[in-house]
């Protein structure tokens, strides 16, 4: 670890402008400091933002409002989120442990970095670590990369397990900038494709600091979240669905789906959603829907079989969903 | 007096049996219990010392060439940085098990990526990484390496001379049914909880480390050796070892780095190793293809056995993963071959990883001894039985005691095995298809020379020391077991002292002979104790009965403590194999059963049911041998389903270098496991009529893992592990 | 800046670098909680801080100030041993050690937090109190790696110590 001078953010304010300055802030730490001690992230300033008051779950409006320092142990805990938007309690579970959770937070870990073994290894060429030395992985070890949305320059999955439940909810990231405005930004717009800037994970500009994220009124329905890994837990998604699914006498009044581990953003189409809307749930039609999703799907070797486990864990997901039977 | 049993016959004294203590086989707690689950037993790293400052190894980034440019002066006044350390004493590799002498050191020579190849030494940790993180270093490439395993240019060697018995081919085409298999198994690391960890300490004549190790009396010699120091001048302490499996066998690198710069800076030097480094630069279990051909007639009698293995290795070490060990002598078939090739590429040293040979040889030939079952159309549990041979196939030797047909038959009773026919996809629960193998377990038994002192102290409580060590294994339990029982003693007062060589040397941990050699060693001390107390009483030690601190003799009782007088009495024991390892084929035998379920969607696969029966000799503590029994299904568990080193095809590195992306199992990964001890005494086995334990409960386990996801889905995998990926791709449609 | 180890005052001056577990280990001597990863993924450096277990390694002493730290050598000792960590040498819950204070710190969090209703990956029913299952208390205690393979007798110890609780 390089050293750093340490301080606390006395207000989010404070934050804003040191991150602005090119400080770091650290709220959970367990993927900040991960990298740090591999010298991914060399910060010179570390600014704890832990005693911001942005650690409480509150109802907003319709929605539900969850401060960024909420815990991801104490965010699928909560009775409102178990009960109203239950994939966000599945998927926060079904990523990480429970001394993870403990510490890791709702915006911190909106900000997770890829676990691509390459951008790992600081001694490989990674364009999202070092920007122009090229991609690794794009012809070594590939198993766990990207089949949707990547680009020659980056090939790196978006690790993470609540942004996808997030995504399938259509919830908001409050953010804050240094001059004290507060915008909203879609949660299904927050995470970016690697393009040719693949060091950008995600929208925000410098100073900007998540301090919420806000979701939307409970749509009740079927929720689903499920994860296929490599161990029965404690491992990243090879493939993830998050499915909300309302029925309707005997059709589909309303659908939400959104993967993880395919890449480097929580995946989300609308198309999907609106291919299933006000139809009668069948296996053609879940077909169609896969070829929607996987038709521009391109594979690099190691990882050609995601597309066939993506397109039999969706009509899992949605034979569950429709009431159809395993 | 030292007293000396040189093992040349089988031991059919049966000294155990005829004690009065009644301890052996008991499952009695470990004595260290309290000290390990209240944090107070020491390892390595965990020794505070005055002045002690701390080392981060720097390791190579290329595949072969040589260091060019190693720049002190990028790192110099850097805070807290004191030296770094490049130096001729410093090891490239880890020492082979049981080496006894330096491993390579040219550290400037690189040969793998992740060797070590400098040491920065500062005042504390975080200065010393980041020191060694900044460490400016060049490298002249040596572009042509060969690095992957897959590369059609490795030439392959023969590793020692093979078996060919008879005419395999001709055999194949008269057979019945006959079963022509390739398998891949991938590398494994040891992953022990504890890193590799060593504080160096030099007094100016003797240099203390104390470190992680397994085989202090080796790895004695192989530090002095690596420094050019008398092995008198080296003392190393190592009472609690945070898990080995092989590679805490030699010494390793951070060791003699340590050791070196606590030489040159004269202050106490700690260097761990960064759970990464523990991957990159120790050892690796070599990938492995193996090819099975099996003849059987009609009956599923085998009349041919081939198994052919490929594995790998750096260039000028001379271990290869010993595949073929337990195919040698586990079943009939007199139409023989058994070849083992060798190739050279440059990835990290391949080395000892728990069980070596059996942990990948035996789940591929059980896997495809399933194959042939399917094939004949009979029970998998009878084609074994049918497959016993009566003698060693290709030595003609004895068998010394062998249970492998109870532990068939009470496995698969115990499991509620269903032997009528069996076909795949025929059992459904909601997502998961469910099914049922089952395998062989087979390891080869080792002994090694050892020595142990047993103190028989004036107030009647015992001590035994040697420089054994354990390693999880149960050794300080079964010591104290084994001495309290041939003295007449509740094991709470013998005191057990290991890991420290001012003791004499024992076997040391390492494939699985640590508990009878050391054991055996501790026993012929006993014997001599016993002896003087007879002397005392004026009875044959024969007759002499001991029993909580009282010798008996005809109707005499007196105390130990009495009997004494005030004088301790001392004896060094000294156990060796001798002529008796190659009279007998002598092996530890068992059987897994298991049911998995296979998800129709996904392919994942989880194991629901999990049963072992084992045979190795005697128990010496029913629930320690269990626990080994279970560690060792649990690793079957990993080599079957999760666990697989990924090599980078360019440069060899190791891409999953850690536990977030080389999946050991986790506990939810393992159901309740199901162990029977099948009671057994081999007097060819050792003095004690035992065997060994730690490695048995993975030879084989993996395959019955895949014999059920056979079983269970009717998809054949032959390449471990058996990820989802590989799963889905025969699953049925859905 | 000061922070309570085992109800022990304590002063952390250094480093800003300097992990909670290297410190706990390094400067307070108190070695029982383990390094096995550095990064998080094993678990052996599990302790309490404020009741909720956390991995030690990935959190920085100075961000502990005022907090509430229990490590193993907190729970009981040698000689009076915590029932959790008795129940672990009766089941031989353990192999080489070097997992087990993590093993034992996070069982001793884990029960607390079924106790508070916290559901876990495996839970069926997000509502129902929890109830620790064999499948809850593996799960639960994943976060923590033995390489010994431990894990049978590490659900019985805990087991044991639930059902003497009920």
């Amino acid at each position: 670890m390089r050293a750093f001078t340490y301080s606390r953010a006395a207000a989010v304010a404070h934050a804003c402008q040191q991150t602005r300055d090119g400080a770091r802030l650290i709220a959970g730490g367990t993927n900040l400091l991960d990298l740090m001690k591999l010298e991914i992230e060399v910060p010179e300033v570390v600014i704890d933002i832990n005693r911001l008051d942005l650690a409480n779950i509150a109802q907003s409006g319709a929605g539900l409002r969850i401060g960024s320092l909420v815990t991801n142990s104490a965010c699928a805990a909560h009775p409102r989120v178990r009960g109203h938007y239950p994939v966000l309690s599945r998927a926060i579970l079904a990523g990480a442990t429970f001394q993870l959770r403990n510490k890791a937070t709702t915006g911190g870990n909106l900000c997770q970095r890829t676990r691509c073994y390459y951008f790992y290894n600081r001694d490989q060429a990674c364009n999202k670590r070092d920007p122009g030395s090229g991609c690794s992985a794009l012809e070594g070890a590939n198993r766990i990369h990207a089949i949707l949305g990547a680009s020659e320059d980056c090939i790196a999955t978006y690790p993470g397990d609540m942004a996808v439940a997030l995504a399938a909810l259509n919830a908001d990231v409050e953010v804050t900038a240094p001059d004290g405005s507060v915008r909203s930004i879609p949660v299904r717009e927050f995470h970016r494709l690697p393009g040719d800037t693949p060091d950008r994970d995600n929208v925000l500009e410098p100073g900007d600091v998540i301090t919420a994220v806000t979701l939307p009124a409970p749509v009740g329905g079927t929720q689903i979240y499920r994860k296929v890994r490599d161990r029965a837990s404690y491992a990243f998604a090879l493939v993830s669905i998050a499915c909300v699914l309302k029925m309707d006498e005997g059709r589909i009044a309303s659908a939400a789906l959104a993967f993880g581990g395919l890449a480097h953003k929580p995946w989300h189409d609308s198309d999907m959603d609106e291919l299933l809307t006000g139809k009668a749930p069948s296996d053609t039609l879940f077909e169609a829907v896969a070829d929607l999703l996987l038709d521009g799907a391109c594979s690099y070797g190691q990882n050609d079989f995601k597309i066939g486990m993506t397109r039999r864990v969706l009509k899992a997901v949605l034979r569950e969903a429709t009431g159809m039977q395993a | 007096m030292t007293r000396s049993y040189i093992m040349d016959e089988p031991d059919e004294r049966n000294r155990l049996d005829a004690m009065a203590q009644g301890v052996i086989g008991r499952p009695l707690d470990r004595p260290e219990g309290p000290l390990k689950t209240s944090g107070t037993a020491t390892y390595a790293a965990e020794y505070r010392m005055n002045g002690r400052i701390e080392g981060v190894l720097v390791t190579a980034t290329i595949a072969k060439g040589e260091v060019t440019v190693l720049d002190e002066s990028s790192v110099r006044d850097f805070p807290g940085v004191i030296a770094v350390i490049s130096d001729d004493r410093m090891t490239a590799r880890a020492a082979q098990g049981g080496a006894g002498k330096s491993p390579v050191r040219k550290v400037r020579e690189v040969r793998y990526y992740g060797q070590p190849i400098a040491l920065v030494v500062a005042e504390t940790f975080e200065q010393a990484r980041h020191a060694a993180k900044a460490l400016r270093i060049e490298y002249r490439e040596d572009a042509a390496a060969l690095v992957d395993a897959q590369d059609d240019a490795i030439a392959f060697e023969q590793f020692e001379e093979p078996i060919i018995q008879g005419d395999l081919d001709k055999a194949l085409n008269e057979a019945a049914h006959t079963v022509d298999v390739t398998y891949t198994t991938e590398g494994h690391n040891s992953a022990a909880m504890e890193p590799h960890a060593s504080i160096a300490d030099w007094d100016g004549k003797i240099l203390t480390l104390h470190s992680s190790l397994q085989m202090l009396r080796f790895n004695r010699k192989e530090l002095a050796d690596a420094l050019g120091i008398d092995p008198e001048q080296v003392r190393l302490v190592s009472p609690y070892v945070g898990g080995g499996f092989g590679s805490k066998l030699g010494i390793s690198p951070e060791g003699v780095a340590a050791a070196v710069a606590a030489i040159r800076l004269k202050r106490p030097v700690r260097v761990v190793m960064l759970r990464q480094q523990v991957f990159q630069c120790v050892m690796r279990r070599s990938e492995t293809r193996q090819r099975v051909r099996l003849a059987a007639d009609a009956q599923g009698r085998l009349n041919g056995f081939g198994h052919e293995a490929w594995v790998t290795n750096l260039p000028g070490e001379e271990f290869a993963e010993p595949v073929l060990q337990a195919s040698e002598f586990l079943y009939a078939g007199e139409n023989r071959v058994l070849d083992l090739q060798l190739g050279r590429i440059h990835r990290v040293t391949a080395g000892s990883v728990r069980a070596p040979g059996e942990a990948v040889g035996m789940q591929v030939l059980e896997a495809a001894m399933d194959e042939l079952a399917e094939a004949i159309g009979i029970d998998p549990v009878e084609l074994r039985l049918r497959n016993i041979p009566e003698k060693h196939p290709s030595e003609g030797t004895p068998y010394s005691s062998r249970k492998l047909e109870e532990c068939l038959r009470r496995g698969a009773e115990r499991f509620g095995w269903d032997a009528s026919p069996r076909k795949p996809c025929l059992r459904r629960e909601d997502e998961w298809w469910v099914g049922t193998g089952m395998a062989t377990a087979t390891r080869v038994h080792n002994l090694n020379e050892a020595y142990a002192r047993v103190t028989l102290r004036s107030d009647g409580t015992a001590e035994v020391a040697s420089d054994m060590t354990d390693i999880g294994t149960g050794t300080y339990a079964i010591l104290g077991q084994i001495a309290g029982e041939m003295l007449g003693l509740d094991p709470a007062v013998v005191t057990v002292r290991l890991g420290d060589t001012r003791f004499p040397p024992g076997s040391g941990s390492g494939g699985s002979w640590g508990a009878c050699s050391t054991g055996s060693a501790v026993l012929e001390a006993c014997e001599g104790v016993r002896a003087a107390l007879a002397a005392k009483l004026g009875c044959e030690e024969a007759a002499l009965k001991l029993k909580d601190g009282h010798a008996f003799s005809g109707a005499d009782k007196v105390a130990l403590s009495d009997l004494l007088g005030g004088v301790d009495v001392v004896q060094l024991g000294h156990f060796k194999p001798g002529k008796i390892t190659e009279a007998f084929s002598a092996a530890m035998y068992g059987a897994f059963f298991a049911e998995v379920g296979v998800n129709a969607y996904s392919g994942e696969v989880r194991l629901r049911r999990f049963t072992g029966a084992f045979s190795l000799g005697r128990v010496l503590n029913a629930k320690t041998a269990t626990s080994q029994c279970m560690g060792g299904m649990v690793w079957g568990i990993g080599s079957a389903l999760t666990e697989g080193l990924t090599f980078d095809p360019r440069d060899g590195h190791i891409v999953n270098p850690d536990f977030a992306e080389y999946h050991i199992p986790v506990n939810l990964d393992v159901p309740h496991l199901d162990v029977l001890l099948v009671e057994e005494r081999d007097p060819a086995g050792s003095p004690l009529q035992a065997k060994g334990v730690g490695e048995l409960g993975i030879c084989g386990a993996a395959g019955a893992i895949a014999n059920a996801v056979y079983n269970a889905s009717g998809v054949r995998v032959r390449s471990f592990p058996i990820t989802p990926d590989k799963v889905l791709v025969g699953l049925p449609e859905i | 800046m000061p922070l309570t180890i085992n109800g022990t005052d304590h002063d952390f001056i250094g480093d800003p670098r300097t992990t909670l577990l290297d410190y706990l280990r390094d400067e307070c001597g108190l070695t029982g909680t383990k390094k096995g990863c550095d990064h998080g993924q094993c678990g052996a450096c599990t302790v309490l801080v404020n009741g909720q277990r956390i991995n030690s390694c990935l959190t920085l002493a100075v961000m502990h100030e005022d907090d509430q730290v229990t490590t193993i050598e907190g729970l009981g000792t040698a000689s009076n041993l915590h029932p959790l960590q008795a129940a672990f040498v009766r089941h031989d819950g353990y192999q080489c050690g070097y997992c087990t204070p993590g093993q034992i710190c996070s069982a001793k969090a884990m029960i607390d937090e079924a106790a508070n209703g916290w559901p876990s990956f495996v839970t069926a029913d997000l509502f129902e109190p929890v109830k620790l299952t064999t499948d809850e208390i593996r799960e639960r205690m994943s976060g923590n790696l033995c390489r010994c393979g431990a894990y049978s007798n590490i659900v019985d110890a805990v087991t044991e110590i639930l059902e003497t609780k009920r």
